[in-house]
C-alpha cells in the first residue's frame, strides 16, 4: 500500500545511474530500501495470490491430515496424530496407487520423449509436405483430454465396435478386450499418443536452433552422422529434453482425466490423483485423503528437487548470455 | 537438403548421392506414415461423429456408410438430452476471465523478474514453477470445504480464481524470457525522453514482448479450457464446464458413439482451430520461451 507513495522521490533520484550499485551497499538507506519495494511491488500481487490460493490450502491439507474426520460422521472427528499416514503407507489399495503413478508416470514420459526425439528427427529434414505432417502431428497434443480418453475407449479400444477389433477383424485376428486385459498399458497408449506430440514440438524447435556452421564443421573434418548426433546435437538438445521432461511429468503425475474416463480407476489403474479423489468425494474419508494428498507432495518434492537443479541448468545458460 | 545442394556441387551423380537421395525420400515417407499414425484416431473421431448410431457401432467398422449430422443434432439439444451451451459458455467465460487475470498479475511480475530484476530474481522463479509441483490435489479438500462453507460451490468465479492460480506460475516462466528479449537500453532511451512507465509499457515493451505475450495467452486459455479435476469435484449444474458436461455422455443407458464423436469434435474445436493457427507460437511458449 505505501509503495506508491515511497516510490516519487526515486525518480527524482536517477540519473546518476552508475552511482546505483555503489549506493545500494549502504545498509539502511531509506531511498534505496523505497527502490527496493519499487521494484519489487509489481511481484507481490502475483505473489500473494499464488500463496493464498495454492500454499493455505496445503496447510489445511496438512492439519485435516492429523484427524479422523469422516464426513458421515462429523461428531466423531478427532485429532489422530500420524494415524492417516500409518493408513495410508499400509493399506494396500493406497501403496498400489502410488505405484500405479510412478509406473504410469515414467513410462509415459520415456517413451513419449524417446518417440518425439525420433519424429523431431525425421521432421528436421526437408521433405514434401513437412507443414501438413507437422500439423497431423499435433493434432492428438490439442484434443481436449477427456474427449481423448473417450475416443480411446469407446472408439478404438471398444472390443465389439472399436477400431483396433474392427481392423483385427479384417485380417482375421483374435479380438482382445483391450481395457480389462492390458489396463495400465492401454491407458498409458492414450498419453502417449497424447504427449509424444508436445515432446515432439519442443525437440524440433531444438534442433532447428542448433549452430549449423559448427555442424558444416564437423562435417568437413569427417564426422558421420553417428557423431554429429551423439557430440553436437545431443548436447545442445540436452536443456530441451529436460525441459520437456520437466514439463512432462508435472502434468502426467496429476493426471486425473485419463484414469477417471477409461477405467475409473479399476484394475489396478488408479493413480493417487483419482485414489485421493475417491477418498473424499465417495468415502468422504477426509482425514485419510489429506493424508494421502501430502504423501503426494512430499513425492513430488522428491522429483522436484531433482527436476529443479536440472532446470537451473536453462538459468545458468541465459545468465551467461545476458 | 541434397535437392537445394545438387545443382551446386558439379561432381557426377555418384552411388553414394543417390543411396543419399534414396534415404531421404524413405526417411520422408517415414514421416508421413508416422503422422498419418498420429492421425489416424481424431479422423477416425470425425468420421465417427457423421455416422448414425448404427453406422458407427458395427464390427469390423463400416466405411462407406452414409455420412449423417444426427450425431451433431443430437448434440445440441434435438435429442431430448441436456443442451450443451451453458456449459460452453461457463468454458469460454472461465477461460477467458482466468487468462486475463493470469496476464494482469503475471505481466507486472515477468516485468519485475526481467527488466528490472529484484534480486534473488532466480529464487523467486523457482518459488513460482515449485507452486506448480505442488499438485492440486494436495489442496483441493479444503477448497471445497472453505467453498461450501461460504456457500461458493458450483460458481464459476471458484473455476476462474483457480484457473488462475493453475496458469499463473508457467505464465510467470514464459513472460520471464519473453520480456528479458527487450533491450534495457531501448527502455533507458525512452526514460530520458521523459516517458512515463505506461507509455513505455505500452509503445516499447508490448510491441516487442507482444507475439510471446499472445503465445502465454493461448497456452493459458487451453489449459483452462481442458481443465477437468476442478469442475469435477467444484461444480454442479449452474457451473459445469465442457469437458465435465462430456463425461455426462456415458450414460448408464449405454453409450451413443456418433453422438460423443461429435460432443468431441464441438468441444476440441476451440483448441484445435487455436492450436493449429499459431502452431510457432504453441512451441515457442510451451518451450518457456527458452526456444528463440
Amino acid at each position: 500500500m505505501s509503495n506508491p507513495t515511497t516510490a516519487v522521490p526515486v525518480h527524482d533520484e536517477r540519473p546518476p545511474a552508475a552511482a546505483a550499485p555503489a549506493a545500494a551497499k549502504r545498509p539502511g538507506a531509506p531511498r534505496n530500501r523505497a527502490r527496493e519495494w519499487a521494484t519489487r511491488a509489481p511481484l507481490l500481487p502475483a505473489l500473494i495470490f499464488l500463496i493464498v490460493v495454492t500454499q493455505l490450502p496445503f496447510v489445511a491439507t496438512l492439519v485435516i491430515s492429523l484427524f479422523d474426520w469422516n464426513s458421515f460422521r462429523p461428531d466423531r472427528r478427532e485429532f489422530a496424530g500420524l494415524e492417516n499416514y500409518k493408513t495410508v503407507l499400509s493399506d494396500e489399495a493406497l501403496r498400489d496407487s502410488i505405484v500405479t503413478t510412478v509406473l504410469l508416470t515414467a513410462s509415459v514420459v520415456i517413451v513419449s520423449v524417446v518417440l518425439g526425439l525420433l519424429l523431431a528427427l525425421l521432421l528436421d529434414r526437408k521433405f514434401r509436405g513437412r507443414g501438413l505432417v507437422r500439423t497431423m502431428l499435433i493434432a492428438p497434443f490439442l484434443l481436449v483430454p477427456v474427449a481423448s480418453a473417450l475416443l480411446w475407449k469407446h472408439a478404438l479400444y471398444n472390443p465389439e465396435y472399436g477400431l483396433f477389433n474392427g481392423v483385427l477383424n479384417w485380417l482375421g485376428g483374435p479380438q482382445p478386450e483391450w481395457l480389462t486385459d492390458t489396463p495400465l498399458i492401454a491407458v498409458e497408449a492414450s498419453l502417449i499418443w497424447q504427449w509424444t506430440p508436445f515432446m515432439m514440438l519442443i525437440l524440433l524447435a531444438g534442433l532447428q536452433s542448433r549452430p549449423l556452421e559448427t555442424m558444416e564443421a564437423a562435417r568437413l573434418d569427417g564426422a558421420g552422422n553417428w557423431q554429429i548426433f551423439r557430440y553436437l546435437t545431443l548436447p545442445h538438445l540436452r536443456r530441451y529434453l529436460e525441459l520437456g521432461t520437466l514439463l512432462g511429468s508435472i502434468y502426467i503425475v496429476q493426471n486425473f482425466d485419463a484414469v477417471f474416463t477409461m477405467t475409473r480407476g479399476g484394475l489396478d489403474t488408479a493413480n493417487l490423483p483419482y485414489t485421493i479423489y475417491e477418498t473424499f468425494y465417495n468415502a468422504h474419508e477426509y482425514g485419510l485423503a489429506s493424508a494421502a494428498g501430502v504423501v503426494v507432495v512430499i513425492g513430488t518434492i522428491i522429483i522436484a528437487t531433482f527436476a529443479l537443479r536440472v532446470v537451473s541448468s536453462l538459468f545458468r545458460e541465459e545468465v551467461s548470455h545476458a | 537438403m541434397t535437392a537445394v545442394s545438387t545443382p551446386v556441387t558439379i561432381t557426377p551423380v555418384t552411388d553414394a548421392a543417390r543411396r543419399a537421395k534414396r534415404r531421404g525420400a524413405a526417411l520422408g515417407l517415414l514421416a508421413w506414415f508416422v503422422g498419418i499414425v498420429f492421425v489416424l484416431p481424431v479422423l477416425w473421431m470425425l468420421l465417427t461423429s457423421f455416422h448414425s448410431e448404427a453406422d458407427a457401432a458395427t464390427n469390423p467398422p463400416s466405411l462407406t456408410a452414409s455420412l449423417t449430422l444426427d450425431g451433431y443434432k443430437e448434440f445440441f439439444g434435438s435429442g431430448g438430452g441436456a443442451s450443451p451451451w451453458p456449459s460452453l459458455l461457463n468454458s469460454l467465460g472461465t477461460s477467458l476471465f482466468s487468462t486475463c487475470f493470469v496476464l494482469l498479475l503475471a505481466l507486472p511480475a515477468a516485468y519485475a523478474l526481467s527488466i528490472r530484476p529484484v534480486r534473488k530474481w532466480t529464487d523467486v522463479m523457482f518459488f513460482f514453477l515449485s507452486t506448480k509441483m505442488l499438485p492440486v490435489v494436495a489442496g483441493l479438500l479444503p477448497i471445497f470445504l472453505f467453498a461450501k462453507d461460504i456457500d461458493f460451490l458450483d460458481n464459476v468465479w471458484l473455476l476462474v480464481i483457480l484457473y488462475t492460480s493453475m496458469n499463473l506460475p508457467i505464465a510467470v516462466w514464459m513472460m520471464q524470457s519473453f520480456l528479458a528479449d527487450v533491450p534495457v537500453s531501448i527502455i533507458e532511451a525512452a526514460q530520458m525522453d521523459g516517458a512515463r512507465l505506461p507509455t513505455i509499457l505500452w509503445r516499447v515493451v508490448a510491441p516487442i514482448a507482444g507475439p510471446g505475450i499472445a503465445a502465454t495467452s493461448l497456452i493459458c486459455f487451453i489449459f483452462s479450457w481442458n481443465e477437468m479435476l476442478f469442475a469435477q469435484v467444484l461444480t454442479g449444474v449452474v457451473a459445469q464446464t465442457a469437458p465435465a458436461f462430456l463425461t455426462t455422455f456415458v450414460t448408464s443407458q449405454g453409450l451413443f458413439l456418433a453422438k460423443v464423436c461429435a460432443a468431441s469434435i464441438v468441444i476440441s474445436l476451440p483448441v484445435l482451430a487455436a492450436g493449429f493457427a499459431a502452431q510457432d507460437k504453441l512451441v515457442q511458449g510451451l518451450s518457456l520461451g527458452a526456444v528463440k
